[in-house]
């Protein structure tokens, strides 16, 4: 056989790998749906749909779980995002489940609408009637999701069953369902945060102001530091300061932890996150930074 | 700079197989600790619980114990994927720890693998394991294995043992047609000739095995000589701007295309040129890039349909013989009815005849058994109720694999590479 010198670069293969995966959602099934978080990993997926589906329109609405804590800077932004796009957005409100009593909130300085986004993700997901919601969950997150499949099956009460999965072989997906049943779809599970952060950086996008260093009102709680707002309780010896941060996630403000960082760029953040990514052997373990920014990646908790 | 250069680092997937103790489990502890991709919670969480368990030393093996306390459990557990990233490549790796399900998983971590990494204990040398590992290696194409003889620091890191297997494991790789095998003397434990070179055997001059999976050569691997173009989606904007655009969505499963290829459209027949691909920088596509390729004239293609060079076009079949792993707990017989899943395209097909089943241990092939039970290794003869377009799996491990699919549970119940069509 010849042999061709050209191969794909990681990042094009990837992206090639998430494009396959997208399309074989919309083909095989019938009413899918892409989460949206405005996080950079969502954005990521936008850009994915755009190169997988264009120049027609994305075969599906974009759905955003809004659990109405968000910070604002992230809500203008995925406004103006997919009104650019000129896409379908869905909002699926958690203040909505609260009001309709689906959900009770919680109260105290504790307090985070992060759990009750599930009720309000699978009560959207049966009146929309959607069969194949796609997310930006990667297996570099978390241990259970390094061996969750990339078409990930929930029963009638979108329920994972970690026993029940199907082997997953070549770039042979088998999308088939019940009716009732539902799949979740992991287009990036094999990217890395840093994998993210270098696409982002290579095709240029646009994110949210809070990834990059700020000044703004913090407190600390537990080693980690949050960002001041109305949503959030204090407790009386949580005292109110100025630092500059920037954010790796942008969920819920009750529970996003924030990183002391000048990284005000996205090349310095890329340089940031390949130096936290691979710490010098322990030897740096003090810094606080890196141990802040790993204990973030543990307290991540998504809807997904 | 740990971040890999953008433009010219590839992307390297392998799998690793070992049975139970060989170390397969400190091996990657090993790769991801002294690459450095350990985070600093990871690090003082496997301190600890070395400690605890009264060891001296960071037992590496729990940096992958997630699924170790899952085994435990009792909970089944198949295939963990992990990523890790030095200067000169990005790496993906598959393990498939379960050993109750172990050709299952292996299989399906291997279906997609460019590298598999084989743990072969220094005391015990080649057994029955190697050879079922080896042999799944074989029948999966995968381009490269590179074997790692463990624990050489139990044999004295003498160059005798190590030549002794080398010779074994060269047998067996060349009474199985493995493509590229590689034999590397490792102490994961001690940490000998992963990632860093060690002075404990003067007489080893290859490299690493870190070194030797940064410098495998990929480009040869993909089929580039034909080209095929599953058809997975049809992009019709049907709006003003782009009202004449219809564009077929796929991924390159062979061959590298350009602007003015001829087109042969399958099962079909139709024939075109290529006039633009949409998403390919330069215009010309290469295996496994995901595009979208216009033709010059409006001929009827939908998804499922193949685009192929007409003067190399792929078996248009109505049977196949194929060598397929069972992966269902329900055993299947001759005379079934499934579905196959080929490319972008799904077929109701019957298993005519399950011809045989290898005999794992002596690697010989039992004929006519009847049935195939989960694990199981065998030759069947398919036939279908629609055609497809294929070619042997040796040749193309795109265009030659497919799925098997339970029509009443939904699910994935086989795996299979065609032998030979018509
Ligand atoms: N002496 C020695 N022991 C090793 C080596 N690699 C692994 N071991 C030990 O062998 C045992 C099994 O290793 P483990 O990684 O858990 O094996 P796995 O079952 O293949 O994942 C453990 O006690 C390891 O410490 C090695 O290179 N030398």
């Amino acid at each position: 056989m010849s042999v061709t010198r050209r191969t794909l670069s990681h990042l094009d293969a990837l992206e090639a790998e998430a494009i396959h995966i997208m399309r074989e959602v919309a083909a095989e099934r019938e009413r899918p749906v892409l989460l949206f978080s405005g996080g950079k990993d969502s954005i990521v997926m936008l850009r994915l749909a755009e190169k997988a589906f264009r120049p027609a329109k994305f075969p599906f609405p974009v759905m955003h779980v809004d659990t109405g804590h968000n910070f604002p800077e992230v809500i203008e932004f995925r406004d103006r995002r997919v009104a650019e796009l000129n896409e379908r957005l869905v909002v699926a409100s958690v203040q909505e489940s609260i009001d309709k009593g689906r959900v009770v909130e919680q109260t105290g300085p504790r307090a985070s609408r992060n759990q009750l986004q599930t009720t309000t993700l699978l009560d959207a997901i049966e009146e929309h009637g959607f069969d194949a919601a796609m997310g930006g969950a990667r297996r570099d997150e978390e241990r259970a999701r390094a061996k969750e499949r990339i078409f990930s099956f929930r029963d009638d009460f979108g329920q994972w069953n970690p026993r029940a999965q199907r082997p997953e072989l070549w770039n042979l997906y088998n999308a088939r369902i019940r009716k009732g049943e539902h799949i979740r779809v992991f287009p990036i599970s094999n990217w890395t945060e840093l994998d993210v952060w270098q696409y982002i950086a290579h095709e240029n996008l646009e994110l949210p102001k809070i990834y990059f260093a700020h000044e703004r009102e913090v407190f600390r709680r537990d080693g980690m530091i949050y960002a001041a707002s109305d949503f959030v309780e204090r407790f009386p010896d949580e005292e109110l300061f100025r630092a500059t941060v920037r954010f790796r996630t942008v969920g819920d403000m009750s529970c996003t932890g924030g990183v002391m960082s000048d990284a005000a760029t996205l090349e310095e953040v890329v340089t940031e996150i390949a130096a936290t990514r691979v710490t010098e052997r322990g030897e740096t373990r003090a810094d606080d930074r890196v141990s802040e920014a790993a204990m973030e990646d543990r307290k991540r908790v998504g809807y997904f | 700079m740990t971040s890999p250069d953008l433009l010219n680092s590839e992307l390297l997937r392998l799998v690793t197989a070992g049975s139970v103790d060989d170390g397969k489990s400190t091996l990657i502890g090993r790769l991801l600790y002294d690459t450095k991709q350990i985070l600093v919670d990871q690090l003082e969480h496997i301190e600890d619980a070395s400690r605890r368990r009264g060891h001296d030393y960071v037992d590496l093996a729990l940096l992958t114990d997630g699924l170790r306390a899952e085994r435990e459990q009792g909970i089944t557990i198949d295939v963990a994927y992990r990523s890790f990233v030095t200067p000169r490549r990005r790496f993906q790796l598959a393990d498939a720890p379960g050993h109750v399900q172990y050709t299952r998983n292996m299989v399906t971590g291997a279906s997609t693998a460019d590298v598999a990494v084989i743990l072969v204990d220094a005391r015990q040398g080649v057994i029955e394991q190697t050879r079922r590992h080896s042999y799944i290696v074989s029948m999966l194409e995968l381009p490269h294995v590179v074997y790692t003889v463990n624990k050489m620091d139990l044999v004295d890191y003498a160059e005798e043992r190590f030549d002794e297997i080398a010779r074994d494991l060269a047998e067996l790789g060349a009474q199985l047609g493995l493509h590229d095998a590689t034999m590397i003397p490792i102490s994961a434990l001690k940490g000998d000739n992963v990632v860093d070179r060690t002075d404990a055997m003067p007489w080893y001059a290859g490299p690493t095995l870190l070194e030797h999976l940064e410098s495998v050569e990929l480009a040869g691997d993909r089929n580039v000589d034909d080209r095929r173009f599953p058809v997975q989606w049809v992009i019709r904007p049907m709006a003003d701007e782009h009202h004449d655009y219809r564009g077929y969505a796929g991924q390159v499963a062979g061959g590298e295309w350009r602007v003015g290829d001829e087109v042969v459209v399958l099962p079909s027949g139709a024939r075109s040129r290529v006039s633009a691909i949409d998403g390919a920088e330069g215009g010309e596509a290469i295996p496994e890039q995901s595009v979208t390729i216009l033709l010059e004239d409006d001929v009827d293609v939908s998804r499922g349909d193949l685009l192929a060079d007409p003067e190399n076009a792929p078996v248009v079949a109505r049977e196949l013989t194929a060598r397929v792993c069972w992966m269902s707990e329900r055993p299947v017989e001759d005379r079934a009815r499934v579905l196959l899943k080929h490319t972008t395209r799904t077929v109701t097909a019957r298993l005519d005849e399950i011809v045989s089943v290898v005999d794992i241990s002596t690697l010989e092939d039992r004929p006519s058994p009847g049935r195939m039970e989960l694990n199981d290794l065998g030759v069947v003869r398919f036939r279908l109720a629609e055609p497809l377009c294929v070619d042997p799996y040796a040749r193309n491990r795109a265009t030659g694999a497919f799925i098997v699919i339970d029509e009443a549970t939904n699910e994935t119940i086989g795996a299979g590479m065609v032998v030979d069509a018509s």
